[in-house]
């Protein structure tokens, strides 16, 4: 399975929820399969995605899912730490992990070839790591909610990207609706 | 009272609940004040886009978010600024140790110094300078201001300030 076709099929999970969604063609992807108040669309800052979601976690009760991206992972790795030792248990970082930069071409990343993400997380002192197969993303995010423990979750699936088009729903309106679906 | 202890007076007082820190040795005493308020949510950051990314999701989870870091971190930062805080119009008031002015031992802090005030001045954003601890009273207005205009907004604290290094 490609990244939009695990989106496609967590959709129904993620509605539920707050989602931070990452940068580029994730956001596009999930804004084009399931637009929805409760999805902060990320429109730049490639890496920030879990660090949106953990101080939203941390902030409010409500549980926050952050869709990352293996190379924005690599880009800010030491989120990990800091998401390590301040355990927020209504936060899951959902790593979409097809080992490229699938947003700029596809070129390979290191968790592609020698470098375990999940291995990482745990170094870095997260308790809950799980790798799982694109397939069984769905299953996984649904537990790690009900299970309200903080998880990182490494879904492996393949490199590959459909056409869409771009957001262009204005900055301020997306943040302007996200939080007032946060309140609601 | 100390200078720490009445800025961070002043950060509780704005009803600031949500502090990120990345450590500088002039900013150790407001750090330590930070930590031991519990008014305050205090998380250490890596580095400081990791800490705007923090304050961006906590200002939207409804907390008050403020972070404290140095001027030499500005250049990491620039794109965050931009393409999150600014873009989607975000408060976040910048409490930064100006390191590289008068009373600076390490020369290599005064290549970061010469571009502070440039940087923030590119990026459009409202700065204020405390050169002498009475530059301080002008905090609480600050941060009301910064909360008001939904902008980041820097507050640059020189050696100076606070009362230089010691036997240097």
């Amino acid at each position: 399975m490609i990244r939009s076709e695990i989106l496609r099929e967590i959709a129904p999970i993620l509605r539920d929820n707050l989602v931070v969604c990452n940068i580029g063609l994730p956001s596009q992807e999930l804004h084009m399969i399931d637009d929805q108040p409760t999805n902060f669309y990320m429109l730049g800052t490639m890496g920030l995605s879990s660090s949106i979601g953990l101080g939203l976690a941390l902030a409010q009760d409500k549980t926050v899912i952050s869709i990352d991206g293996d190379g924005s992972i690599l880009t800010n790795m030491g989120t990990l730490p800091t998401i390590a030792n301040n355990v927020a248990d209504n936060f899951v970082l959902l790593i979409i992990d097809n080992g490229s930069y699938g947003s700029t071409g596809d070129q390979p990343t290191y968790a592609g070839k020698k470098t375990s993400l999940a291995a990482v997380a745990s170094a870095c002192g997260c308790e809950n790591v799980i790798e799982c197969q694109d397939k069984d993303t769905g299953e996984v995010l649904q537990k790690a909610i009900n299970s309200k423990q903080m998880t990182i979750i490494i879904s492996k699936c393949d490199s590959g990207n459909i056409k869409l088009p771009v957001i262009t729903m204005d900055p301020v309106v997306i943040r302007h609706r996200f939080m007032e679906a946060v309140k609601a | 009272m100390s200078i720490s202890s009445k800025i961070v007076d002043d950060i509780v007082a704005a009803g600031i609940d949500f502090v990120t820190t990345v450590p500088c040795k002039q900013l150790a005493g407001v750090i330590d004040e930070v930590e031991n308020r519990e008014e305050i949510f205090h998380i250490p950051s890596n580095k400081e886009d990791e800490g705007m990314g923090l304050c961006a999701g906590a200002f939207m989870g409804g907390k008050k978010p403020l972070i404290i870091m140095q001027n030499t971190a500005i250049g990491v930062t620039i794109n965050t600024l931009a393409t999150l805080t600014q873009f989607y119009r975000m408060p976040l008031p910048m409490l930064i140790s100006y390191r590289g002015e008068l009373r600076e031992p390490v020369s290599c802090q005064v290549e970061m110094a010469v571009h502070t005030k440039a940087l923030l001045n590119q990026m459009l954003i409202p700065t204020y300078h405390f050169h002498k601890e009475s530059d301080a009273a002008e905090l609480p207005e600050i941060l009301k201001y910064t909360f008001m205009c939904n902008k980041p907004v820097a507050i640059l604290t020189d050696a100076s300030f606070w009362g230089g290094y010691g036997d240097q």
